[in-house]
Order: C-alpha cells, then structure tokens, then sequence
C-alpha cells in the first residue's frame, strides 16, 4: 500500500511542523543561557531532547491511526506528538512551564500527555512499553477498535521492559505496534556498541512479525507500517517495527556531540528538504502550493510560541494539586 | 461513600483477612466489569496467599489474568488498561518482589495523575503480603511500607483484621487513584503459617462497606502511654496492653489503619491524652513510618510529651534468617512493653 497525494502532503505537513516548532524551541532556549550555559535558566528550562532528523518515523505511522487509538512516545516526543494533532499551543505552552501547559506545567518537554487523542510520555527508556501495551489490552478487553503504539528508541530495546511487555502482548495477541526508532545511538553508546540482535529480529522469539524500514524515508515507512497496524488491527497480536533514522543534533540541546566522527555527521541526510524536493519532482504539489503550505506551518507554530509566552506561569501552590484525582 | 460497618440488620461472620478481602473483591468484580486481576499464580492457584481463590472459576481468565514473571510488564501494563479506562487489580504476593518493578510504581503509575495535570487517571489497586517472623529472611521478608509511603501518588492501607481488610479493599477499588493494600503475612490468615491470630479474625458483615482513607482505630483505650502501630505491631501492642494492664499500667493502642493518608489528627488526640508514645512497627526504622509519627507530634505539638518517645522497629538490619536473630531484629509484645516502662520511667 502506498501513500495518496494527500497523504503525502500531510505527511510533508507534519514533519514540518515538527522541524519548525523544533527550530522555535531551539532559538527559544538559548535565551538566558548565555554566555553561561545553565540548563535550568531562560524561559525554556530543563533538559530539551528535540527531534531533528526524526520526523519521518513520526508520521509515517501516526498517518495510519485513528481517534480510536493510543500513542506513547518516550523522553524524544516533539515529532510523534505533533503528527498525533496533540495541540500545538497547549504543548508549547508545557515546555514553557506555563499554566495553559497540557498539563499546567507539571510534564514538561519529556512528558507530554493529551488525553484527547490518547497521547502519553514516559521520559523513562522503555517504560511505555508497558502503558502502551496496557492501552491495547483495555481495548481488547472492553471490545472497543483502535490498536495502541509505543515508541522506543534502538537504546530501549536492552532494557527488561522491552522484553516482558512485548512477550505478554504476543502472548495476550494486544493490538499493539511497538515501533523502534533507530536513530543509532543511545545517548553516546551506538546500536553496534549496545545491541547483538536487534529489535525486528527479537520479533521471531514473540513469533509476532518483525520489519527494519532503512532509509528514514516516509513513504517506505507509510508501506511497512501499514503493514503493522493492519496485523495489529485484524486481532493477530503484535509487530515489531524498527525504523532508520538520523539524529542530527546531540542528544539534548548542549550536547555537542563529540563522540561522533566529522565524516559520519558530514554523510548525515536531512529527510525534510529530500521529502520536498520528491513531492515537487513528482508534481504531488506545485511551488506555489507548497509555499503555501510552508507559510502555513510557520504561522502554526508562530502562534504557538506566541501563545506559550504570553501564557501566565501556574501559581507556585499549584504545585499541590493533581497529586490524587 | 465513606462508612463505618453498618450496626443493624444483615449477617456477619468470623472471617479471615483473606477471605474478606477477597470478599471485597469479588462483590466489585460483580458490579463492574473494567475490574480484573492481575499477577502471577493467581488464576488456577488462587494467589500466593490465597486472595483469589475460586475467582477464575466465577470470572473467567479474562479477568483473572495469570502472568509470566514479568512484574515490570505486567504492572506497567495494568497501568496502561487503568488509564484507559480498565480498573485493574494488581497482585504482587512479598513486597520484596517491588524491587524489580519499582520503576513502574514511581516513575509512571504514581505519577501519571500529576505530571499529566489530571488528564489520566490510574484507578489501580495493588495486593501485596509483607512482613517476616518465619525464617524466610532478607529477601521475602521486608515491610518496605515506609519506602512506599515516601513516593508521593499512592494510597496505602495496611488492615489488621478482617473488617478493616474488606472495608479498605472495598474503599481502595472506588477510588480513581494508584492504591496498595497490604497485608502482614502473619495476620493473613493463610493455611501455611500455623494458626490465625485471633485479634485478626474478625466479625465481618457480609454486605458491602466501606472505611475511609486516614483514618485511624482505637483498639483499646488507656490514659498513661499510647501504642501506636499498624497491621501485626497492632497485634503486639494489644498483647503489650494487656501484661502493661496486669501491671497497673492503661495503654492505648492505635491503628494508623492507612499510612497514606495518615490520622496525624488522631496520633495527637492520643498522645495529648496520655502524654507518652511508643510507635511500633516491623519495618526498617530510619526514615520510616515510626519517625513520620513522632515527626508529626513534633511539630504540632512536642510540649504534648511528657517524656522521649521510643520506637520499636527493625534496627536497620536485613531481616536475618536463623530464628534468635530474626526474633531479635523483629518486634514484639515484650519489646513493646519493655519500651512503654522505659518512657514511663523516664
């Protein structure tokens, strides 16, 4: 199955989205960390793990799901959030810690949580594996549709929740979709380094379908999760997607990177200007709409930062509330 | 929704804490189909320590759900069902066993609530035995209550009969929070440890009520030294009670009943009254329960004391296995009398 036009455009549309919200947050966040780099000064506070190069992953699957679904993404969320419709102002608003935040500033960047589209975070590695799994037995048991997906990154795959979550949803056949983003490193420490078998191969030992999508690209993505949420979605039980990707910035904002070699940066492709160039070879827009489209987004996110800064942080004993329901 | 038992009409029998619990559990199972259970050895076994047996019978394995060994998972994904929309129970049989799965305690299921500002709920309650005294040393053994109450986003309850055991099972499974019902293992009632406690056994309604969260029981009353304690220690300061009586001593004994919330209001009426404290308790003593306790008289009220408090609790050893040390690391009645004298005299 491939992708329609319009589908593609969405997809351009919200990998855009994603790379320009991250482009705000970046410029936003050196604000006040000069020339003295404190993480927890300036408007946008705390550690800032952004999403460059990544987009693809995000709407190559979240272009599948319905409002019937779950998603959780891990302590790297911009790109799924956004390709999830997780309002824009309002999580703009939580990185900035402020009041009309998701959560009145409670989450923050790493936990993004809006329940309107069934959107959660774990900033924890491969904690949401189990919610994720969780979501899909609640669907199951209620006998309601929709399927849940966990994103996890290669790094998450090592830890014991990984392998437990994913033997019980194989052995429970949950509608879920755990879907890997391989952006070959964790942190520091590449997939190479950390990883004998990886994770789509792991697949064989929960006898669930497992699939490596190479080349960050949104439409092969588009192909092989359309695959995985439909096994998922006709009750058969798990699948394991394992998605290529870049990570073109460090692992947080401040990270610059050092352990990896100037050639292996400099051979680093960014998908967005590739997926572009594609939909205007292949006449699926023309300039013009494009531009359009672009000036769009821009103004989304614009209205975002604008609407994240002019919000009133929360009242210090704020920080009281919502501890029990 | 908060009541005590009712006083009038409607049977009651003897019942173990076991069994009213599950009691409790059985009568919301049946009322609303988003409850189920899950954890290892509970379907075809019943549970560890017996709290679900014959429900996979009247439930199905749906809803009576036996895992792999797998408590990461399996209560991570428990937490998943809860937030949408599930109520999910689940079984953890020796809180020693939170050692491999605390992550998803902590970090996700206690902290969904607040870092998602309220949007996603966690009604999800969780079963777990504690406590030692036969020889199944340091790592089946633990209380670790004090280390649970020190994350905020759980409710505790620790019952020390029956009654309480329903009742607090029945006020766990309606509220839309992360809550843990613990039970001593010793109290439990359970076919493997010799004969039940009587003080544990209890008179139990057969209809469906409710004990509110916070607050405490007077077991006993007294006007010269307050026993505080919770699930055995309560067990312990009643026998303390009754040798402290045969010396012309009155002691009170209280029940925390719920650690989170705790009745500080309750600790102070005490305490007020009879001007001296001793606060039992199994678990590790530094930082635990016992110092919440006198922290809390500290700082309402210290000139409340007429002499030091004492506390009888695990001197900050593992739990030993061989049975002189056990019994010399673990509290008991004579402990607690010997401590009552101690801030009697002093």
């Amino acid at each position: 199955m491939k992708p329609t036009p319009q589908q593609r455009i969405w997809m351009y549309e919200a990998m855009l989205k994603s790379r320009r919200f991250d482009d705000a947050v970046f410029q936003a966040y050196w604000e006040g960390k000069k020339p003295v780099f404190h993480m927890g000064k300036g408007p946008l506070p705390g550690e800032m793990h952004q999403s460059f190069g990544q987009e693809p992953t995000a709407v190559g699957i979240c272009v599948h799901l319905g409002p019937d679904d779950a998603v959780g993404a891990g302590h790297r969320p911009h790109h799924v959030a956004i390709a999830r419709g997780v309002n824009l102002e309002r999580m703009a608003a939580e990185l900035f810690g402020k009041k009309t935040g998701l959560s009145g500033g409670r989450g923050g960047h790493m936990h993004l949580y809006d329940n309107s589209v069934n959107f959660f975070c774990s900033g924890i590695i491969a904690e949401g594996m189990g919610p994720g799994a969780g979501m899909a037995l609640a669907r199951k048991m209620q006998k309601k549709p929709g399927i849940a997906v966990a994103y996890n990154g290669d790094g998450a795959v090592n830890q014991g929740a990984f392998h437990e979550v994913m033997n019980m949803a194989a052995l429970w056949k949950l509608p879920f979709v755990c879907v890997i983003e391989d952006n070959k490193y964790a942190v520091s420490v590449t997939t190479q380094e950390s990883t004998v078998v990886p994770a789509w191969k792991r697949a064989a030992g929960y006898d669930c379908p497992g699939e490596y999508v190479k080349g960050n690209d949104p439409d092969l993505i588009f192909e092989a999760a359309a695959r995985a949420v439909q096994h998922a979605r006709d009750g058969k039980g798990p699948a394991i997607l394992e998605l290529e990707t870049e990570r073109l910035h460090g692992h947080f904002i401040g990270d610059s990177a050092g352990y990896r070699s100037k050639d292996e940066v400099a051979a680093q492709k960014d998908p967005i200007p590739l997926y572009r160039k594609r939909l205007l070879d292949e006449k699926v827009l023309t300039t013009t709409a494009m531009e359009a489209l672009e000036a769009k987004v821009q103004q989304e996110v614009d209205a975002a930062m604008k609407f994240a800064r002019d919000s009133e942080y929360p009242a210090p004993n704020e920080a009281l509330q919502r501890v029990f329901a | 929704m908060a009541q005590e038992a009712p006083s009038s009409g409607g049977s009651s029998r003897t019942l173990t804490m076991a069994r009213a619990g599950r009691e409790a559990v059985i009568a919301e199972m049946r009322k609303d189909p988003n409850i189920f259970v899950i954890g290892e050895d509970i379907a075809k076994l019943g549970g560890v320590f017996g709290t679900t047996v014959g429900m996979a019978d009247e439930f199905g394995a749906q809803r009576v759900v036996d895992t792999p060994i797998s408590e990461t998972g399996f209560i991570g994904i428990a937490t998943g069902a809860a937030m949408a929309g599930m109520r999910p129970i689940v079984e953890i049989a020796f809180v020693d066993f939170i050692g491999v799965c605390f992550n998803a305690i902590f970090n996700f299921a206690a902290k969904t609530h607040y870092m998602s500002g309220g949007q996603f709920k966690v009604p999800m309650t969780m079963m777990i035995g504690y406590g030692g005294g036969y020889n199944d040393a340091a790592q089946h053994s633990q209380c670790l209550i004090g280390t649970l109450a020190h994350v905020p986003g759980i409710r505790i309850v620790t019952p020390a009969d029956a009654h309480d055991a329903k009742g607090l099972m029945h006020t766990c499974l309606r509220d839309d929070n992360l809550t843990i019902w613990m039970v001593h293992k010793a109290i439990w009632g359970l076919g493997w440890l010799g004969t039940a406690i009587k003080t544990a056994m209890a008179t139990v309604p057969e209809e469906e009520y409710t004990i509110p969260f916070g607050k405490a029981r007077i077991w006993r009353e007294g006007t010269d030294v307050t026993l505080v304690g919770y699930g055995i220690t309560v067990h312990h300061s009643l026998q303390a009670a009754e040798k402290l009586a045969a010396e012309g001593i009155s002691a009170e004994v209280l029940d925390l009943r719920t650690i989170v919330p705790m009745d500080r209001d309750a600790i102070m009426k005490s305490v007020t009254k009879t001007g001296r404290v001793v606060v039992a308790d199994e678990d590790y003593m530094n930082c635990g329960v016992t110092a919440e306790v006198l922290a809390t008289i500290a700082e309402r009220n210290p000139k409340a004391l007429k002499a030091p408090a004492v506390r009888v609790a695990n001197p900050d050893v593992p739990v030993p296995f061989s049975r002189p040390m056990e019994n010399f690391a673990l509290p008991d009645a004579d402990k607690i009398v010997a401590a009552a004298i101690a801030t009697l005299k002093s």
